[in-house]
């Protein structure tokens, strides 16, 4: 990682946060409605894995914390507010909404809402790719509460078994909602826990970017040559709460400090700052650039664009026209 | 025109669809090696290999979701769940993942996955063994079911399922694997929508699907026979959508109707048709519909039991009688 891609990434970064703080305002504002997840504090997890992966050719799938993996990928921020703001220009023409951001042209294969959901999704992407022969690999990035369903070990079995070009990501922020990683799993490290399914696995620091490139490197190369799925465990914690309506008092002032003094954001950037990439009004600047295009470019688009047509409720339901539906005629 | 058994039929549909398409493939417990359960995969695994006849782990939801996963990237796969009673298990990723993903991405992505799946009461299979869940998939929006009551069907039905670029749930039965019947030399692709009139009458219009169509029948040869009433067969074979058009139009012709399902009534194949009488051709109907349906209990292991718990044609008979006073 050289000091341009330390700039674009910080850039990235700074953009995703704000991105997601003017979500959480407009959602305020009842501008977007539903369940919203937001990801600060987790930016350097999404942007690391898939900086040493090959975002809009590998296929990423993930949760309902979706927007930055759906950007990161390639989806243009645009689409993605209009999606929140549920109208038609959206990325998934409204109708799918903060939990299901899907572009598919950049190949991010979508947001799920059942908490485990994706993992056999992903594994099957992975079992096409190799059917077909193509380079690309499979990337689930899911939470750490997740790993508590069967289709985690169901998936994983399937994946070793067949040697499936997969690479589980576990965002662990140490939370499912409110319940503590303590109180719900009885094996707090969880890349230990695939050690059953004779996958490779890492643990590594998910509040520094370069740490998680360097993992991330590992892994994905593994996965890519041929050598089938691996799975990494990154440490992280959320700012904010679940969701919107999570009243957050279920973790201490001391632990939130703690974490808030690793912010992915700001670690890069003083990093840059010390040596002398970068001075403090470099930043300054980049920020006020960045809150400009989100409020003229992004929100205005969310806010100008046309709502979904109420005549077309029922489309998208099954193929337009498929003529298998008529025995082959039509 | 040969004479082949329903699993025969199914076995031919994988085989030629398979032969056409590298990218079709075919999962599920036991279905490789060892032939599969139902012998509808017999001999795919020494013709294709491992990686395109896949004996998977006892995982329902987990391979019904790489099944989905696999499909998302165009390759088309065919799931063999042993038994519907496993295929509770299997409804997380059918209903939430291939069922809605079409429509909660815009239109962006689909899920053309298959999955096939025995249901229906067999000899003593007992609780646990016996579901009949069609009732269940067709209440699901996004998912096609489709449901053969001869081998015909049987390879017509799966063969446009594959084809077709939405997910397609095709509800098989434990008894009727080995019923014969004829099928196309050439290939056949039936229709995944609408129904077919399995007798023409004028009385009385019995709607059956699956196995409950052979019951109408039997029982329409009865009806015909011993009290001179002349009643129309529909057989149902796609649940979902249903054919409205077609309910209707036999109603208007015969005026009464009886809707024969091996299922409990609740929440039904029953109900729902009789629901779409209701709301498309009230006013034609002369007598009340009528509903024969299984008794609203778990399946009894006891043969007598069992016996009394679902219908049959005697049943269908009986009712039918019951509505002409005779
Ligand atoms: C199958 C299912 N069960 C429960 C929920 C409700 N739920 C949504 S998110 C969540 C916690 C998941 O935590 P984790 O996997 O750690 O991801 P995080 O939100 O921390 O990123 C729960 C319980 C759900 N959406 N799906
Ligand atoms: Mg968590």
């Amino acid at each position: 990682m050289n000091v341009a891609d330390k700039k674009r990434l910080l850039r990235e970064m700074l953009f995703a946060r704000r991105f997601e703080e003017r979500c959480y305002e407009a959602y305020v504002e009842r501008k977007i409605g539903g369940f919203l997840h937001l990801y600060p504090g987790q930016e350097a997890c999404c942007h690391g894995v898939l900086e040493a992966a090959r975002p809009g050719h590998d296929y990423v799938i993930t949760g309902y914390r979706d927007h930055v993996h759906a950007i990161k990928c390639g989806a243009d921020p645009k689409e993605v507010m209009a999606e929140l703001y549920a109208k038609e220009t959206g990325s998934s023409k409204g109708r799918g909404g903060s939990m299901h951001i899907f572009d598919t042209k950049h190949h991010f294969m979508g947001g799920y809402a059942l908490v485990g959901g994706p993992f056999p999704l992903a594994a099957g992407m992975a079992k096409a790719v190799k059917m077909k022969g193509g380079d690309e690999i499979a990337i689930c990035f899911l939470g750490d509460a997740a790993n508590n369903q069967g289709t985690f070990h169901e998936s994983l079995n399937m994946a070793k078994l067949w040697e499936l070009p997969v690479l589980y990501v576990c965002e662990n922020n140490l939370y499912g909602i409110g319940t503590r990683i303590d109180r719900s799993t009885a094996v707090i490290d969880q890349y230990k826990r695939v050690a059953g399914y004779n996958i490779p696995s890492a643990q590594e620091d998910g509040q520094d970017i370069e740490k998680v490139f360097k993992a991330a490197k590992k892994a994905v190369d593994h996965v890519r040559s041929g050598n089938g799925p691996y799975f990494l465990e990154l440490m992280t914690y959320r700012y904010r709460g679940h969701s919107m309506s999570d009243s957050n008092a279920y973790r201490s002032k001391k632990e939130e400090r703690m974490w808030s003094d690793r912010d992915p954001i700001i670690m890069l950037r003083d990093r840059l700052i010390k040596a002398g990439e970068m001075s403090k009004d470099d930043y300054k600047a980049m920020d006020t650039e960045l809150l400009d295009e989100i409020e003229n470019d992004i929100i205005a688009f969310a806010e100008s664009s046309p709502e979904p047509r109420v005549d077309e409720l029922e489309r998208y339901v099954f193929a337009d026209n498929d003529p298998w539906v008529y025995g082959g005629g039509r | 025109m040969a004479e082949i058994m329903y699993w025969e039929a199914i076995r031919r549909a994988h085989d030629e669809e398979m032969e056409r398409d590298p990218l079709v493939i075919c999962m599920g417990e036991d279905i490789g090696v060892a032939g599969g359960t139902y012998k509808a995969t017999k001999g795919l695994y020494e013709k294709y290999g491992a990686e395109r006849v896949i004996d998977t782990p006892i995982s329902e939801n987990g391979y019904t979701g790489l099944g989905i996963g696999a499909s998302f990237l165009g390759v088309r796969p065919i799931i063999e769940i042993m038994s519907v009673n496993f295929a509770w298990l299997a409804m997380d990723q059918l209903f939430n993942s291939a069922a809605k993903v079409r429509f909660m991405s815009g239109g962006q992505l689909t899920a053309p996955v298959v999955v096939r799946s025995a249901g229906g009461t067999a000899h003593q299979l007992g609780a646990q063994h016996s579901a009949r869940m069609e009732k269940v998939f067709m209440g699901i929006a996004g998912l096609r079911v489709v449901t053969p009551s001869s081998p015909r069907q049987a390879y017509g039905l799966l063969k446009s399922a594959v084809r077709c670029d939405d997910p397609v749930y095709i509800n098989e039965h434990e008894l009727m694997y080995n019923m014969k019947g004829e099928v196309p030399d050439e290939e056949y692709f039936h229709p995944l929508e609408g129904s077919e009139v399995a007798r023409e009458g004028s009385d009385v219009t019995l709607f059956g699907y699956n196995v409950s169509v052979h019951w109408c029948v039997q029982a329409a040869q009865t009806l015909a026979k011993q009290y001179g009433i002349n009643a129309e067969v529909v057989d149902l074979y796609a649940l979902a959508p249903l054919d409205r058009a077609g309910i209707a139009a036999s109603v208007r012709k015969t005026h009464r109707a009886v809707i024969v399902e091996e299922a409990e009534p609740a929440v039904g194949v029953g109900a729902e048709v009789m629901a779409i009488i209701n709301e498309e051709c009230f006013l034609e109907l002369d007598a009340a519909p009528v509903r024969v349906s299984a008794a609203n209990v778990p399946m009894p292991y006891n043969h007598g039991l069992e016996k009394a718990a679902i219908p049959n044609a005697g049943d269908v008979v009986a009712a039918v009688r019951k509505m002409f006073g005779k």
